[in-house]
């Protein structure tokens, strides 16, 4: 097993003109959960982006189980079935059936088989208590529900490297828990994730690092446990007392 | 001798050969609207994607099949064309291409107008899950921008039926064609002939334009309802 399963290393994005990630540095350990905090437009969904290619990026290299990224459609296409991600506004595909969202990309990017495929599937959804929905399209669920089957469907692929954004922050606030339920199972299977939250006691919860993001710089990088206790910068300090925590 | 004029349309074979001109007509629009649309698609396609010199050559080809009117068209294609590069084409085989790069330009636009209404959101969970681009289209883009294409379809399938109608311009034996002959041919016994063939001409051309001009309001309507319930 290597040691760092995603490495970034003077990773720099601006939109235009506008610098929106100053050389950003950090790896991930497999297995670990990283939290990325930081005020509202510090740059933590343009960053959660670039890692799985969704933004280009000006300069900076991206490794991959030590292996360099090459910047093009074409690895990336083949990278995202080994990362993950899921998104605030779950973005189910309307057009097609729990069941179908879900076995899109096992059956069409990974040509695996129907049979064996599904029946993966169906695990899923009992882990996430959806089984009887199977059949549902999206529109008849609930918001919870919804972002339950998106985690399913990136998990569906059998990646090795989920990306979190926001996905609580859309829900009702009773919808919540049982999404963080299914993130915080993941970290007990030691699935390696990078979460991007404001629900702090749940990032507290699950954290075993945790990168604090303030004008598209990283100021802090720092073991969960430290960081919601003694923060090592004033900016950190100040955010969480911003979040009442 | 006192007959009605509404006979002139039974005298001979004058029924059969109006309608064989309506299948002329008729086959021409099928065709071209099967290929139009097909080609239309993927043109439409192609003008969401990033290259900018692809998008320009598309957008001029868009402009130049609906600025300069069909008639034009036509003429261009049958006479000038062939004259200067030396081919001799066949009167429906030009029809049928003329119409076919019209309703390929159309549809191009349709498409294309289809697809960016799709939220940007679906693209990238698409991306997200692996798919390539042509996987993206296939089984997000187009299957959820389809409804909103299927009105404008069929409103631009009833103007390619009613513009065969110029297809007389150049001398194809279609049903305006073989009507103006039946006219001619007959105007000693029907004087007022002109009136029962372009009559039954309409109600041809009504025939077969009126159901799909019906069809295309009522799925717009339901999706208007669909969009507000
Ligand atoms: N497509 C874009 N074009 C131009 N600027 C953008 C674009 N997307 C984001 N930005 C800018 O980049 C900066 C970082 O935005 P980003 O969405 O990454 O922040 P964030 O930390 O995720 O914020 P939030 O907590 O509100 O989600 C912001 O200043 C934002 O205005
Ligand atoms: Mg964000």
């Amino acid at each position: 097993m290597v040691d760092t399963l995603l490495k970034v290393e003077h990773l720099n994005k601006a939109y235009g003109t506008k610098q929106v990630l100053h050389d950003i540095n950090f790896s991930v350990t497999p297995g670990s959960v990283t939290v990325l905090l930081g005020p509202s437009g510090s740059g933590k969904s343009t960053l959660i982006r670039c890692l799985n290619g969704l933004e280009e990026f000006q300069s900076g290299q991206l490794s991959f189980e030590d292996q360099p990224i090459k910047p093009t459609p074409k690895t990336w296409q083949q990278l995202r079935q080994k990362i993950g991600m899921v998104f605030q506004s779950y973005d189910l595909f309307p057009n097609l059936t729990v069941i179908d969202n879900i076995l899109l990309g096992p059956l069409k990017v990974q040509k695996r088989s129907k049979t064996e495929a599904l029946k993966q599937a169906t695990q899923l959804l009992k882990e996430v208590d959806l089984t009887d929905y199977a059949d549902a399209f999206p529109r008849q669920l609930s918001g919870g529900q919804k972002q339950r089957i998106a985690i399913v469907r990136a998990l569906a692929l059998n990646p090795e490297f989920m990306l979190f954004d926001e996905v609580t922050a859309s829900l009702d606030p009773e919808m919540v828990r049982g999404v963080l339920e299914v993130m915080l199972n993941l970290a007990k299977r030691k699935m390696t994730m990078l979460v991007v939250t404001h629900e702090m006691n749940f990032a507290q919860q699950i954290a075993d690092n945790v990168l604090f993001l303030e004008d598209g710089a990283i100021l802090e990088q720092t073991p969960g446990k430290q960081f919601f206790t003694q923060p090592q910068t004033d900016r950190a300090r100040e955010f969480l007392d911003s979040m009442a925590f | 001798m006192a007959h009605s004029g509404i006979n002139i349309l039974f005298e001979g074979r004058n029924l059969t050969r109006l309608l064989g001109g309506l299948w002329i007509s008729a086959k021409i629009a099928f065709i071209a609207i099967v290929l139009g649309i097909l080609l239309g698609i993927i043109l439409g396609m192609l003008r969401t994607l990033k290259n900018p010199l692809l998008r320009v050559i598309l957008r001029l080809y868009l402009e130049f099949f609906r600025i300069v009117p069909t008639v034009v068209l036509l003429f261009l294609f049958y006479y000038i064309l062939p004259q200067n590069f030396h081919i001799n084409l066949n009167a429906e085989v030009v029809a049928t291409l003329v119409f076919t790069l019209w309703v390929a330009a159309e549809m191009s636009d349709i498409v294309r107008s289809g697809l960016i209404s799709v939220p940007r959101h679906q693209v990238d969970a698409g991306k997200a899950i692996g798919l390539t681009t042509p996987q993206l289209y296939r089984y997000v883009l187009l299957p959820q921008s389809i409804q909103l294409m299927i009105p404008a379809t069929i409103n631009l399938t009833t103007r390619v039926i009613k513009t065969t109608s110029l297809l007389l311009l150049i001398s194809v034996m279609d049903v305006i064609n073989v009507g103006q002959q039946i006219i001619e041919a007959n105007n000693q016994h029907y004087q007022n002939g002109a009136f029962w063939i372009y009559g039954f001409i309409f109600i041809l051309y009504f025939i077969l334009c009126y159901p799909l001009s019906v069809w295309a309001r009522y799925i717009e309507r339901k999706e208007k309802l669909r969009n507000n319930g």
